[in-house]
């Protein structure tokens, strides 16, 4: 987990510096951050999420969309929503911030994931801690069965990290990419529809594991479609977001049942999401 | 054993307040509270239930966690490509953080009740778990806690059906018992911490010959009250460790919710609340950003931009007692997340309370019936 050894706090960040920000769509940047000497501010695992504050406004709980193989600097793909995001969306290559993580646990990608087929369903801006996975596995291709990427958005224009997917995802060997928006849209020839039924369009054969991201509404439908399919609650793995404060499991607003979404999450399998009180 | 009288125990202050901070119930415009005593304060160990509990000692209202200061470069100051970069404001501003001071002095809490002290059992199982919080461990690491019995418990008390014992604060997990008997207040040392405390003042103690006698003769004035209390009996069958599907759905949630406002004075009073918020606050000297008590109860303490969760005071109610009878149990081989110190009793203004939950449930059948 946290870092203690420099006698540092749990609750106390350290500085980071946005070292680079793309635009990915009209509602979402992605922000490289560094430690202001270089190199990384700390080392996680994919599914893992970190608290990013701009001292002053507010902090927030964000997955880090980057590998843990890239080796260089973290990113966080925030959508601007609420007040946070709506001021890191105002922030410049070289303004601080502050930083303190990883937290919670990771997708199970050296365990239940490896030799397996995967299977990536994702929705908006639920493709950012898909996108941690998806790279992983990609650098570590020989551990991993076939991948399917399934990735849905409003338009064209909405789709994250749409360059990566055309220029690397879809060259990668046994890689199956399915992008599809959910309107028709002028110069857009893919597929027109939303994830739940293009998922059933394409009928993914249950010799695999599904790794489901995306607003509730997506997963709700993704998980009945799934199950049409033949999935079992054990082969299928989601990420839950409740608000959060302290993210180590102390300040309570994440509490779900006797579970932490902060500390025992955020990745879930779908049987283990079963067990708790319908509150999330 | 040692004694002190009760006329003296200001100079037993004044000796605990030489060595260390001295925070204890103190009487101010006629309510007892606890609060760092000085001289002339009215210590006050009468009252057997302060307002609040004391969890202040360890897990404070407010408290800050670290400094965020903006260092700004001036232009003027850069040379060469420095200055080319220092042109741009936001590289001409740096953050420097100044983590919040640990407690590195002992200090005593004097006059805490049994269940006080068992709810900070309850707290380490939360603060001191992995990944510790270094603010609460170095305060509960200098805490000293002196712990009173309680001579006369009150009709809101309920402490004994969680295992708490109000005639013998020996079995607390507190450093030193103390019993108030008549005008003399009797002082066991049951810790390492409690004897050092001891032996830093034992010069205003009295000789005691019948301590033990009179203690023991209090233990069973004690007992004798705590059995006859209205709750003494109540029954916690359907509570515990791994209950979420027995309890959560149930229909009695309905009905003992009515009429909570969602005011959240029962989480302040609270002894085994902790529940947090963390909150910048901007000053002319930086950024300070702090720890502060929050609650459950309050509508935004689960608010997220997308409307969820816990939208309704229904629910929020419900997660409260959730959380104190059954996820925490869950989570901490079945210890209970209450201590039966009543002050929810007493204090919440439309009479709901921890006390009422338990009851539905146990009448549940009959409730079920008939909604």
């Amino acid at each position: 987990m946290c870092d203690c050894s420099n006698g540092r706090d749990i609750l106390v960040p350290q500085v980071g510096v946005i070292t680079g920000i793309t635009q990915e769509t009209p509602d979402v940047k992605t922000f490289r951050v560094n430690a202001p000497e270089g190199g990384k501010l700390f080392e996680h695992m994919p599914g893992q999420c970190a608290m990013v504050c701009i001292p002053g406004v507010s902090e927030g709980m964000f997955s880090i969309t980057s590998s843990p193989t890239n080796k260089e600097y973290q990113e966080f793909s925030i959508k601007r929503c609420g007040l946070l995001t709506e001021q890191l969306h105002g922030l410049r290559v070289g303004d601080m911030v502050t930083v303190r993580g990883p937290y919670g646990n990771n997708f199970p990608v050296e365990t239940e994931f490896k030799g397996k087929n995967l299977l990536f369903i994702a929705g908006g801006i639920g493709l950012a801690p898909l996108r941690s996975v998806i790279n992983y596995c990609l650098d570590n291709r020989e551990n991993y069965g076939r991948i399917d990427i399934l990735y849905g958005s409003r338009s064209a224009d909405d789709l994250v990290k749409l360059q990566e997917i055309q220029e690397v995802w879809m060259k990668a060997p046994n890689v199956n990419v399915y992008l599809t928006i959910d309107r028709e849209q002028e110069g857009w020839d893919g597929h027109v529809g939303f994830v739940p039924t293009y998922l059933k369009e394409i009928g993914f054969s249950t010799d695999c594991i599904g790794i489901v991201c995306g607003p509730p509404i997506m997963i709700k439908f993704v998980l009945q479609g799934l199950k049409e399919l033949g999935f079992k609650d054990e082969q299928i793995y989601t990420t839950l977001e409740l608000r959060m404060k302290c993210g180590v499991g102390k300040c309570g607003r994440c509490n779900i049942g006797s579970k932490y979404v902060c500390k025992d999450g955020p990745v879930f399998r779908f049987d283990q999401i079963d067990e708790l009180p319908n509150e999330y | 054993m040692y004694s002190i009288s009760k006329n003296n125990l200001d100079s037993l202050y004044q000796a605990i307040a030489g060595s260390y901070d001295l925070f204890m119930p103190i009487k101010t415009a006629g309510q007892t509270n606890y609060g760092f005593w000085k001289d002339g304060d009215e210590g006050d160990i009468d009252t057997l239930k302060t307002v609040r509990s004391g969890k202040d000692a360890f897990f404070p209202q407010v408290e800050q966690l670290y400094k965020v200061s903006r260092e700004f470069i001036p232009a003027d100051v850069a040379s060469g490509e420095d200055a080319e970069k220092a042109a741009d404001t936001a590289l001409r501003t740096k953050l420097n953080i100044t983590p919040g001071k640990l407690v590195d002095q002992d200090f005593v809490i004097f006059g805490m009740r049994p269940c006080d002290v068992r709810a900070i059992e309850v707290m380490d199982n939360v603060f001191l778990a992995d990944p510790v919080d270094s603010y609460y461990r170095s305060r509960r690491e200098h805490g000293i806690v002196v712990a009173l019995a309680c001579h006369e418990p009150e009709e809101s008390c309920f402490c004994t059906i969680f295992g708490v014992d109000p005639a013998d604060p020996s079995k607390a997990k507190a450093d030193v018992a103390t019993w108030l008997v008549g005008d003399r207040l009797y002082w066991k040392p049951i810790s390492e911490k409690g004897e050092a405390l001891t032996a830093k003042i034992s010069s205003v103690f009295e000789d005691a010959a019948d301590a033990e006698s009179k203690v023991e003769e209090e233990k069973a004035y004690i007992e004798n009250i705590a059995k006859q209390l209205p709750n003494a009996e109540l029954s916690l069958e359907g509570w515990g460790a791994g209950k979420t599907d027995e309890r959560f759905d149930s229909k009695v949630w309905d009905k003992v919710y009515k009429g909570c406002l969602g005011c959240g004075t029962c989480t302040f009073v609270c002894p085994t609340c902790q529940c947090y918020d963390i909150k910048d606050y901007t000053t002319k000297d930086g950024i300070q950003r702090y720890r502060c008590w929050d609650s459950c109860m309050y509508s935004d303490f689960t608010l997220m931009a997308g409307g969820q969760n816990r939208q309704t005071q229904l629910q929020r109610f419900r997660q409260r007692f959730m959380h104190k009878l059954v996820y925490y149990p869950t989570n901490n081989d079945g210890m209970f997340m209450c201590v039966g110190c009543g002050r929810c009793v007493e204090k919440c203004p439309q009479s709901l309370n921890i006390v009422k939950v338990i009851k539905a449930f146990a009448n549940e059948k009959e409730v079920s019936a008939d909604v």
